[in-house]
């Protein structure tokens, strides 16, 4: 229920029903990874090994043409250009 | 869904005769006959076009067809043909791509609802890359939505048959984009693989397919869904054509830094030379229990197969296998949560309105989401949250250091690793719906080398009782496609396909 409401998500009462029984089921799944001790194993944070990656922090700064915005705002929902328009957000 | 291919009608249709060969088209068939002029790329584009008209309504596999951006790419290759110059490499190839790659101009709804009008703004860069090379776009594919699933049962616009058997599921989540090539609805295809999304639907549609390394190919443009495991790959009808499109796609790319910089060989020119000698492993692991008997017998003869071209057979442990499962299932569903955190309602797709901007959120993603998708940003948010963090995704990424460690010690030993793909052969349309984890569980011999990110590709290995295929999964080190295209080629060429 919380959890939904983190994910901003609004669920029916029979959809977050069986998706605690679900859920409940796949976390006793998972579970199973407590059989392994990981107490000196280090959390895989990359899959690239550095010698395969470019320094993407030293790109070159060069300036390219990138004119979509008309293209992006005539599929959005509630444009009003060159803005994206949403609900009041801020009372006053 | 099916767009128009009237572009495509008039003086072109001249018989039956050459509608029938389109089923059987490869790509250096397709160069060849349109570089001497037997048929015209329009020509060409125009019988497949007539295929999937027919075709399509029983299989579902094409959401959207492009029949003008196909004109324009086939008026430029009749033009260099006319001129007489020298053709790309994939020369009028009619392509599909699956509706999670951007088209530019071309609709992308992921197969979701949440997207259904959405038309991207640029093409993502495999499919600029496969324009320049000459190949004719002719549709977008069908998927479960935003790749979620394993049996293409969970797009919004109702699942793909499988061409083999219309009864039973094409696989997932790259369903639409193997059933195309399986029906010879389209030479090759892209398709993108998290868990397994291009090998098991490859294996279930009796096509070889191929996941590159992680990196291997660029990801700008493909719309994310776990971006640690994410990778696009091809589909085609014989592994020298997978070669030839994973030739074209692979390689740097300075849009996505993800992109890897280690060079690209000559994949087509390494697949002739022999395999003898080459030292294969097989896991034990992955021949335990929950394998069906049918599989485990057409997998056997296909090692068998291996054997006598003079490979070596090594056993080998991959002691983690058994944790792949849920270990994948919480970093997968994590990193989900978070990607999926844009569809809002604010700038693209769906917009439910509410006067409240967290209500038009809330309403927006509850209604336009699928209930596998939103049951994975549950599953993904709550294993995120304050207090459960280590317990689960902290935990899942140092298991996903075990299992990268189980492939890199086996390659100290062996050359590459046989597996099945696919615990089960094709099963029937919604005979798995109701129980997720029992779908999630399917993926077990695909998500180990997901999580490894090594390469991977499914090849035809037999039909059981000649008639539910079987794929035969090979792994090979980091970057080491090419090893893996050689030794499925020669699989091949074996007679590997009607073990």
């Amino acid at each position: 229920m919380r959890v939904a409401e983190l994910a901003d998500l609004d669920l029916s009462e029979a959809e977050l029903e069986t998706y605690r029984a679900q859920i409940d089921e796949i976390l006793e799944y998972i579970g199973k990874l407590n059989e392994l001790d990981t107490a000196k194993v280090e959390p895989m944070a990359q899959v690239l090994s550095d010698d395969q990656t470019a320094d993407a922090t030293l790109r070159e700064d060069l300036i390219v043409p990138c004119a979509v915005a008309e293209d992006v705002l005539k599929h959005a929902p509630d444009p009003e250009p060159p803005y994206f328009r949403v609900p009041k957000v801020i009372e006053r | 869904m099916c767009g128009g291919w009237g572009v495509y009608l008039g003086d072109s249709l001249k018989s039956g005769q050459r509608e029938r060969m389109t089923a059987s088209w490869t790509i250096d068939g397709v160069k060849e006959a349109v570089a001497a002029k037997k048929i015209s790329a329009r020509e060409l584009a125009a019988d497949f076009y007539k295929r999937i008209e027919s075709r399509n309504p029983e299989l579902n596999a094409f959401l959207t067809l492009s029949p003008e951006r196909a004109r324009r790419q086939t008026d430029k290759i009749d033009a260099l043909v006319a001129g007489g110059k020298p053709l790309p490499p994939l020369a009028g190839v009619p392509v599909a791509i699956k509706d999670v790659i951007s088209t530019r101009g071309i609709k992308t709804t992921c197969g979701s609802k949440i997207l259904q009008n959405y038309v991207p703004p640029y093409d993502a860069t495999a499919v600029e890359r496969l324009e320049a090379a000459g190949a004719v776009i002719l549709g977008k594919t069908n998927c479960d939505e935003f790749a979620m699933g394993s049996s293409n049962e969970n797009s919004a616009y109702g699942p793909v048959k499988n061409p083999l058997a219309p009864d039973r599921v094409p696989g997932g989540s790259s369903g639409g984009s193997a059933a195309v090539v399986a029906a010879g609805l389209a030479v090759a295809s892209l398709g993108t693989d998290t868990g397994g999304s291009i090998r098991q639907p490859g294996s279930f549609c009796g096509i070889p397919a191929m996941m590159g390394s992680y990196g291997r190919v660029s990801r700008y443009g493909l719309i994310a869904f776990a971006s640690s495991l994410d990778r696009m790959g091809p589909f085609a009808t014989n592994v020298k054509d997978v070669a030839a499109i994973l030739q074209i796609i692979a390689g740097r790319d300075p849009h996505d830094s993800t992109s890897a910089t280690a060079p690209v060989p000559d994949y087509r020119a390494e697949l002739g030379k022999a395999v003898k000698g080459l030292r294969l492993g097989i896991p034990k692991d992955y021949f335990g229990e929950g394998m069906d008997a049918g599989v485990r017998k057409k997998i056997e003869a296909g090692v068998e197969v291996f054997k006598k071209l003079g490979c070596q057979l090594v056993d080998i442990r991959m002691p983690h296998t058994d944790y792949a499962i849920a270990a994948y299932y919480i970093i997968a569903t994590a990193e989900a949560s978070s990607n999926l955190a844009r569809y809002d309602g604010v700038r693209y797709g769906l917009r439910v309105d509410d006067d409240s901007l967290l209500a038009m959120y809330r309403k927006t993603r509850g209604a336009g989401f699928g209930a596998e998708v939103k049951r994975r940003i549950v599953l993904g948010t709550y294993v995120l949250s304050a207090g459960y963090y280590d317990a689960y995704y902290l935990k899942g990424q140092k298991v996903r250091s075990l299992i990268a460690q189980d492939f890199r010690d086996a390659f100290t030993k062996v050359d590459a690793i046989l597996t099945p793909t696919s615990p089960v052969p094709p099963f029937k349309l919604g005979e798995r719906t109701d129980d997720p984890l029992q779908m999630y569980l399917a993926d077990i011999y695909t998500v180990t080398g997901s999580l490894a990110g090594v390469p991977g590709i499914s090849v035809p290995c037999g039909r059981i009782d000649g008639k539910l295929p079987v794929g035969l999964q090979i792994f090979g080190a980091a970057f080491a496609e090419a090893r893996v295209l050689q030794l499925a080629h020669a699989f091949e060429q074996a007679g590997g396909a009607a073990v």
